[in-house]
């Protein structure tokens, strides 16, 4: 038990060090999506809901559990659509006429 | 209930890949061109997460995780298909759904094993309620901020931050007692409620033009109560998806406080704008000098190199795609027009660029403070539209001045500077901006749609002569 928190620990403190690293490169050009992205990706919290609603342990958990599956899954599906909207606005001029 | 029997490690091998995909997904953002790819990667890792999750031994009953799932998609579309002036409180309300979802399954599970865990997972359990209700809350008032439903200026009250603070501090206390004594199925309402009261407080003093670097702030405590419950679940796919999370929004909102030349502290309980009362008496009524679209089309055609530089004025004036074809007919006479984007710019960070890009304007001619600021003095025309505290040279010469001190985009050092503008009244912070009384400065006032059309027209009229 008391490993296993220590290697969450160094997993939460390696990804921290990775997230500063590769989002500190991302150009201000992008940090609108980035936003958008990155909140989709945080909506892999919709895992721990699926297993808690899964579970059906009790009616509040389930009740609970179901109403965050449905606000996961909208940042989710309105997360990533609205990113690849934006990105793909994005065009360079160089490809066209000089 | 289920017919399949997937051993644990490949659930637990579908969590690795979506980690390292969702890592990919984000180094593949550097770039404009490899960017989609970027989304590619992480919704690829999504779905393996999802699907490696739904497979699980220890999930029974699939009905209602089904119809979550239908019904946040559902929601989900119509949330990704806003419009592009709206994304900024689209992405506040993104965060108020994803805090939600976090506070929800740590209440969830405080009661169904908040007795049986260690002191520690207690403790963490109880930060993951407390960042996730708090940033439910202050998410949703920045939702409505942005969205004009609630007012914009500050508002404050004498000793509000002592307030505000206290507040916070009976929800942290309340919290360590239910670690030290647990058991205390009540006092946990609490742990939830009083966070969903100081998030609403938090956000009621901060005006409009901080909200940029509040949404990162929030988006930076959403990750950090998502990684919270990665912790309580020993999930170390959400800790790392958290974690990153938490670092851009962290790395950004500091971007961002520094772009504004503002500590945290200042921005979080500064209240900006609401007293503007220094050397207004001393203020004389100074001339400004004005033309008209002909006279600013006759201009720009004899420049050889121009800079735009938009704020949200021009977003709200819609005036993007006049300021497209004011690009082409410029472009097109072999003038060089490029675009100098401050970070502040627009509701939130990159928003600007979004908004241009939207327009079809080159992602390469959309530039950088740091990257325009050394072309100023080699430009010909500088064209201010929708813009304001941006510009305002007193950031760099006025030590009395509210903004002293930060970074802005030196349209002043070009030759000629053009200002299209509704009046003479100033901007969002409400500073009187000195660049308007300059002798190379040509006020135009007008409507920013309105007014870039005009001198659309007149370039255009010109080119039949």
């Amino acid at each position: 038990m008391k490993l296993d928190l220590m290697t969450d620990l160094y997993v939460f403190m390696l990804a921290a060090f990775i997230g500063f690293e590769v989002i500190r490169r991302i150009s201000p050009l992008l940090h609108t999506p980035l936003m958008s992205l990155t909140n989709a990706l945080d909506a892999i919290a919709v895992v721990g809901a699926i297993l808690l609603v899964g579970a059906h342990k009790s009616t509040l958990s389930t009740v609970l559990g179901t109403i965050a599956i449905v606000a996961a899954t909208s940042n989710v599906v309105g997360g990533f659509l609205i990113t690849d909207r934006m990105l793909k606005m994005f065009k360079s001029s160089r490809p066209q006429k000089p | 209930m289920n017919w399949m029997h997937v051993p644990q490690y490949i659930i637990e091998l579908t969590y690795l890949a979506a980690t390292a995909l969702f890592i990919l997904s984000l180094k593949l953002m550097s770039a404009p061109t490899t960017a989609r790819h970027g989304v590619w990667a992480g919704e690829i890792g999504m779905v393996l997460a999802i699907a490696g999750t739904l497979l699980n031994h220890g999930i029974v009953d699939y009905k209602w995780i089904a119809i979550a799932l239908v019904l946040g998609s559902i929601i989900g579309v119509p949330l990704g298909m806003v419009q592009m002036t709206a994304v900024p409180q689209r992405t506040a309300l993104s965060h108020a759904f994803g805090a939600l979802c976090v506070t929800l399954v740590g209440t969830s599970e405080f009661y169904l094993r908040g007795t049986e865990v260690s002191r520690f997972t207690l403790s963490v359990l109880c930060m993951e309620v407390i960042l996730g209700s708090l940033t439910f809350t202050g998410s949703l008032m920045a939702a409505g901020k942005l969205q004009e439903v609630l007012p914009q200026r500050p508002i404050t009250f004498k000793g509000q931050n002592i307030v505000n603070l206290s507040v916070l501090a009976v929800a942290v206390g309340l919290a360590a007692y239910v670690v030290i004594h647990p058991g205390h199925p009540h006092v946990f309402l609490f742990i939830v409620g009083i966070p969903l009261l100081f998030g609403v407080l938090m956000i009621v003093p901060i005006g409009g033009a901080d909200m940029p670097t509040v949404i990162y702030l929030l988006n930076s405590y959403a990750g950090l109560s998502a990684a919270a419950m990665g912790f309580v679940l020993d999930s170390k796919l959400l800790i790392v998806a958290g974690a990153l999370d938490g670092a851009s929004g962290f790395i950004l909102s500091l971007n961002m406080s520094k772009a504004m030349n503002r500590s945290f502290t200042n921005v979080l309980f500064g209240a900006f704008g609401q007293e503007q009362t220094t050397s207004a008496g001393a203020q004389e009524i100074r001339n400004v000098r004005s033309a008209t679209a002909e006279e600013a089309a006759a201009i720009l055609s004899a420049a050889s190199k121009v800079v735009i530089v938009p704020g949200y004025g021009l977003a709200v004036a819609q005036a993007q795609h006049k300021v497209r074809e004011l690009y082409d007919a410029l472009t097109k006479r072999g003038v060089d027009v490029k675009f100098g984007i401050h970070p502040v710019a627009g509701r939130m960070p990159g928003h600007m660029n979004v908004l241009l890009a939207e327009a079809d304007i080159p992602y390469d001619k959309l530039l950088d403070l740091d990257e325009i600021n050394g072309d100023f003095p080699q430009t010909d025309v500088a064209l201010v539209i929708g813009a304001n505290d941006v510009t305002n040279p007193a950031a760099r010469s006025d030590p009395g001045s509210p903004i002293y001190g930060m970074p802005i985009l030196d349209v002043d050092k070009a030759r000629a500077v053009m200002v299209i503008k509704r009046g003479m009244s100033p901007g969002f912070a409400g500073i009187d901006n000195p660049l308007y009384y300059l002798d190379q400065t040509l006020m135009l006032f007008g409507d920013a749609k309105a007014f870039v059309g005009a001198i659309v027209r007149e370039l255009a009229g010109g080119a039949q002569d």
